[in-house]
């Protein structure tokens, strides 16, 4: 079965043509310029710039609270946002809202569904208000359950269904008018590890058919899965780039290093030369370092110097997660000296 | 446009039929009000426990506690020798009235005097007193009357006098009933559309859901109106079920036309409509919504001469008892059915209500965004 998009009711000429790679801003099919959301004192959303190119799968990622979910309703127009501009499909979304809705479908985080209604009354409304005609909706109802595997589940209330199938309705729903971008906020967060799974590969199919997929998520594992990745910190956009090239910014290589003492030995190694970071993960460090061959002996000497043993030391790649974790500590490092020289400048 | 407003007015039905418990709230709650309220809040006397202090013992005294008794307003429960005994009897609440006649009372009569009874009343309660005041004098005067009548014999012998016939039009008997049942109907619409109202829209806000249905392409007022209309057609029955009740079980006559009387009660439910919506647009939880409706509603019981006569308050009253929709309604609702008039008699009534129910409307649809905030 297949689920296309009917481009034949998007009067947008700018998706026609494949994005280039030089005029980024006027093929994609989310830009947004200086984009911010207040609300009172806290600034949710800071000066956000952004570009999602057709078809491809953006990820949004950052800690709880960074601005994901205020990002993605000031994307999908349902919030108004304090400066700036967001534009889908061409439409601005504060004067254009009403013509973006028919062609975008949103999954919030928490399940917004209605949890009286059966499986097929949410997604026979949906279809309704969205004004699915009558001679393909059942069609299209019968293509998103299969879809999203809830056959068996079409009489039962939503209230009664699991967290991974009220996920799994909540996309369903948002597939019945065959939208050209699809909007996810955290779509696998509080889902089993199957289901998650599961997800992700409804997700790829629909990358497949060329829809274009703005999602959110805490996971680094599905920030590698997507082909493009923004990290927010604190309303602002630290960076936003290709997984590979994120995980390029390290620059050097990193040691996996096992000890018997973590904690001293973190220490001592963040005080080795050529060492330029030393994070924690479990019961073991990963230490990033100019030269992975000059620096294990080194770091082996180090510890056993200090009188820890060392269970094993060898070279791997970094990781999304590791990745992150570097770009935030540089970021807070960077507000703290800031902070620091305006305390200076007083 | 029709399609829109049509899935959300079918969804909204599946949301009541779902929730059979919010559902005979407002099916068995319009009847419980009106048992309540049509037997609690009746001010009618009847049989009212009376105490017999008869010091004259003569044909003449007896005759005249009879006349009481006849009445139908008295009942005569007990008598007594001494007044320090009535005293007791009314202090304990075991009689609320007392006839004293005094010795001398029959022959005071007999020589053409003024035989002087006494009747002691229980004024805890001003409403009850004052219709008892009333019906105690009547009585005596009735009997005056026979007296009077008796002396002159069939001799036709012309005294002039002046005779006050009251003539009580359109509910004759004073049966509160006739007055509240009417009342009640606008009440319990009120309540009903505009808390139910209030709920639908802010639980779509409380549960999520409303920021799923910004991202549809529904235009607020078809959502409005596919939230409002459902609740439109709840409080009709409701009204329908109060009148029938109000009409087969306290006899309830309706001297006006039903027809208009339905049809201002719709226009009456849109103002109510309007109050909910409106309370919608400024509460985030179903609890404050509640809260908020109550903070409208009970005022309107007060101001609206449901309980207490508009007349009988200050002038401050009176005038906030202008922005009271619920006023109008009762004015329209006891004309229609007590007096029978037609829409010509409550024009100003029906303008006010059209005007108050614009307004609200008018400022719910400015204030209901499609967004968040």
């Amino acid at each position: 079965m297949t689920l296309t998009t009917d481009t034949a009711d998007t009067t947008n000429t700018a998706m026609a043509a494949p994005a280039g790679p030089d005029d980024a801003t006027a093929q994609s099919v989310v830009v947004t310029q200086g984009l911010s959301k207040e609300f009172g004192k806290t600034v949710a959303v800071d000066d956000l710039d952004l570009q999602v190119a057709p078809g491809e799968i953006f990820g949004l990622v950052g800690p709880d609270g960074a601005g994901k979910t205020t990002t993605l309703r000031l994307l999908t127009a349902i919030m108004v946002p304090s400066a700036g501009s967001v534009s889908v499909l061409g439409f601005d979304t504060v004067d254009q809202a009403e013509k973006i809705r028919p062609h975008i479908g949103y999954m919030a985080q928490r399940f917004n569904l209605y949890r009286d209604l059966t499986v097929d009354e949410n997604l026979d409304f949906f279809a309704d208000v969205f004004g699915v005609p009558d001679d393909v909706r059942g069609e299209r109802i019968q293509e998103a359950v299969a879809f999203a595997g809830l056959e068996q589940f079409r009489k039962r209330r939503a209230e009664h269904l699991s967290g991974g199938m009220q996920k799994k309705l909540a996309l369903a729903v948002t597939l019945v008018h065959r939208p050209q971008v699809l909007f996810l906020d955290e779509p696998t967060t509080g889902v089993d590890p199957v289901s998650r799974r599961e997800f992700w590969e409804i997700l790829t199919d629909l990358h497949l058919q060329g829809i274009t997929i703005v999602v959110s998520t805490p996971y680094m594992d599905e920030a590698e899965r997507c082909a493009r990745v923004g990290l927010m910190y604190e309303g602002r956009m630290i960076i936003c780039d290709t997984p590979r090239a994120i995980r390029g910014l390290l620059g050097g290589q990193m040691l996996e290093v096992i000890t018997s003492d973590l904690r001293t030995a973190r220490t001592v190694v963040e005080s080795l030369p050529g060492v330029t970071e030393v994070q924690t993960y479990g019961d073991r460090l990963h230490v990033f370092v100019d030269d992975v061959n000059r620096s294990e002996p080194v770091i082996e000497a180090g510890l056993e110097a200090a009188g820890i043993e060392v269970r094993s030391v060898r070279a791997t790649l970094p990781r999304m997660e590791e990745a992150f974790i570097s770009l935030i500590r540089r970021q807070e490092q960077a507000e703290l000296d800031e902070d620091i020289e305006e305390a200076e400048g007083d | 446009m029709i399609e829109r407003t049509g899935a959300v007015f079918r969804k909204e039905f599946i949301h009541i039929i779902r929730d059979p418990r919010t559902l005979a709230v407002i099916v068995l709650i319009p009847i419980i009000q009106m048992i309540l309220m049509g037997y609690a809040a009746t001010t009618d006397i009847e049989n009212l426990r009376t105490i017999v202090l008869d010091a004259d013992r003569s044909p003449d005294s007896r005759a005249l506690i009879d006349a009481y008794r006849a009445s139908g307003y008295f009942d005569v429960v007990g008598y007594v020798d001494q007044e320090e005994e009535l005293r007791k009897l009314i202090d304990k609440g075991e009689a609320r009235a007392g006839l004293v006649i005094p010795v001398g009372f029959g022959t005071t009569l007999a020589s053409g005097g003024v035989g002087q009874v006494g009747f002691v009343i229980d004024g805890s309660d001003p409403t009850v007193a004052n219709t008892v005041l009333a019906a105690s004098q009547s009585v005596g005067q009735a009997e005056s009357m026979k007296l009077v009548e008796q002396q002159l014999g069939g001799a036709q012998m012309t005294i002039a006098r002046i005779e006050v016939r009251p003539r009580v039009w359109y509910n004759p008997n004073l049966k509160s009933a006739n007055f509240m049942i009417p009342a009640l109907m606008g009440l319990i619409l009120q309540f009903l559309a505009t808390i139910l109202t209030a709920l639908a829209i802010v639980r779509e806000r409380e549960m999520g859901t409303l920021e799923q249905l910004i991202v549809t392409p529904v235009r607020p007022i078809e959502l409005v109106l596919g939230k409002v209309l459902p609740y439109v057609v709840v409080s009709f029955i409701t009204l329908l079920e109060v009148l029938t009740f109000g009409v087969l079980w306290f006899k309830v006559p309706i001297a006006g036309s039903v027809l208009l009387l339905l049809a201002l009660s719709a226009l009456f439910l849109f103002t109510s409509l309007g109050i909910g919506l409106f309370i919608s647009t400024i509460t985030k939880t179903q609890q404050e919504a509640m809260l908020v409706s109550w903070l409208f509603l009970l005022p309107s019981i007060f101001l609206s001469g449901f309980f207490f006569p508009l007349e009988a308050m200050p002038a401050f009253l009176r005038f906030m008892s202008l922005f009271v929709p619920l006023r109008y309604l009762l004015t329209i609702m006891r004309g229609i059915v007590l007096k029978g008039v037609g829409l010509d008699a409550v024009v100003p009534e029906v303008v006010a209500l059209i005007l108050f129910g614009i307004a609200i409307v008018a400022l719910a649809a400015w204030r209901f965004k499609k967004r968040l905030e």
